[in-house]
């Protein structure tokens, strides 16, 4: 450490205020904004709030594209106010990135120069309107899965976001079942087409929690410093063992012959997950990749002439 | 980058501004300030903070935080304040601040002994 100088007060000593964000992590209280923490627990918090705010932005197109085919006016106006919830979602998620000391319109940018990443599952393609229920019941319920131990991160406004964000997904994840459920009572064909939704949707769901623990380069650090509760393949395995009576009620087959109940652990045993396929996906090979960051490089260079007149408007009146 | 950060008000005192990507700035959100959004749930109770977003200015930021913060009746009413406008205590100052009330244990009802026998009180 330098000497300090007449003109620059002496930097604050580090190994104190290490020493107390360690005591009120280890106490399980909150770290808030404006305390002292290290720059890898920043930055670490960052790259996973920012991942998960585009995560919330670019889920918006697979289930957007059906906005306009709804089947009926009350699906309509279901699947709207879900698709405005991911927007909002995206908005508490970048307002807690902020307090942090990034910039929501660099983030953007990070997202669209494919700097920063954001969930896999979103490049794969929405076929059809059972792809809409599916997403809500497994995407979502995937999702719910992952956020709820978020509720209590150390980090103080990730954890608030993620309380809001989890009372309104439930919601997401009930309509998507609804949606099935009614599909299911329906024509053989519309019971073929659940079916296959589910065939398509299933793994990369089981992939949306991630690498496995010992493939997950950031999850022990995350853990110790209680961003993360669990691991990957412990919320894996809660995802399965909550789904599999629930696709028995529904009436399908989840696409793995080797998913079964293990009579000693009561918990699921299921097959192997193709991780090539999911490192493809993150390496922007995946079926939508390219569409899913062009639709949102668009979205942000088409309409900026409309914050640009806001802005004019707005400094019009100001003076 | 602004020198103002989401729910740190004016000169947060730990937080380093990160590089800006460098792309060329139009006159737009860019520009926008920064606000933090207090919503007060029902009548009787105080508004609360929620979070924060950005806006052109006041009547748009009170716009934009009842699309994002209130799409479930969550609240009777909206504040939006510019974050540049909150002055925060630090962290640091958090004994200097905060100390002085802690060894006044006598500001407490509890400090006071009262027999059992005295009711009402």
């Amino acid at each position: 450490m330098s000497a300090p100088t007449l003109d620059r007060p002496a930097a604050p000593d580090e190994v104190a205020l290490q020493a107390q964000f360690d005591a009120t992590i280890a106490a399980d209280h909150r770290i808030e904004p404006r305390d002292w923490m290290p720059e890898a627990y920043r930055k670490g918090l960052i790259r996973q709030i920012a991942q998960h705010a585009h995560s919330e932005i670019i889920g918006m197109q697979p289930e957007g594209d059906w906005l306009l085919a709804a089947p009926s006016l009350r699906r309509k106006a279901i699947l709207l106010a879900k698709v405005q919830d991911e927007a909002g979602h995206g908005m508490y998620l970048y307002s807690a990135a902020e307090t942090l000391g990034a910039d929501r319109a660099d983030l953007t940018d990070k997202l669209i120069e494919r700097k920063q990443k954001y969930s896999s599952i979103f490049n794969y393609p929405t076929q059809t309107y059972a792809d809409v229920g599916v997403i809500g019941w497994l995407v979502d319920g995937a999702a719910i899965c992952n956020q709820v131990p978020l509720c209590r991160s150390s980090y103080g406004p990730y954890a608030r976001a993620m309380i809001r964000v989890c009372k309104e997904e439930s919601f997401h994840q009930r309509q998507g079942f609804e949606l099935l459920m009614t599909m299911m009572g329906g024509t053989g064909a519309q019971r073929a087409m659940v079916q296959d939704a589910v065939d398509r949707w299933w793994w990369p769901s089981l992939m949306m929690f991630g690498p496995p623990d010992d493939d997950s380069p950031n999850s022990a650090q995350s853990m110790k410093w209680g961003v993360k509760r669990h691991s990957n393949d412990e919320l894996r395995q809660r995802f399965v063992d909550m789904t599999v009576p629930q696709a028995a009620v529904l009436g399908v087959t989840l696409p793995d012959p080797e998913l079964a109940l293990d009579p000693e652990t009561g918990r699921y045993r299921f097959g192997a997950i193709d991780w090539d396929e999911f490192k493809q996906v993150l390496a922007g090979k995946g079926p939508c990749n390219d569409e899913r960051i062009a639709r949102r490089r668009a979205a942000r260079d088409d309409n900026a002439w409309v914050t640009e007149a806001a802005t004019a408007y707005a400094d019009k009146h100001a003076s | 980058m602004t020198d103002v950060t989401a729910e740190g008000g004016k000169n947060t005192p730990s937080s380093p501004p990160l590089a800006s990507s460098g792309r060329a700035p139009g006159r737009g959100r860019r520009d926008w300030p920064l606000y933090e959004v207090f919503v007060r749930g029902k009548r009787g109770l105080n508004h609360v903070h929620v979070g924060s977003l950005h806006a052109p200015d006041d009547e748009m930021a009170v716009h934009a935080a009842r699309d994002v913060y209130t799409r479930r009746n969550e609240g009777v009413s909206i504040w939006v304040v510019k974050a540049a406008a909150i002055t925060a205590s630090s962290p640091d100052e958090k004994d200097p601040m905060f100390a002085p009330s802690g060894d006044k244990v006598y500001r407490h009802p509890t400090f006071y002994e009262i027999p059992d026998n005295v009711p009402h009180m």
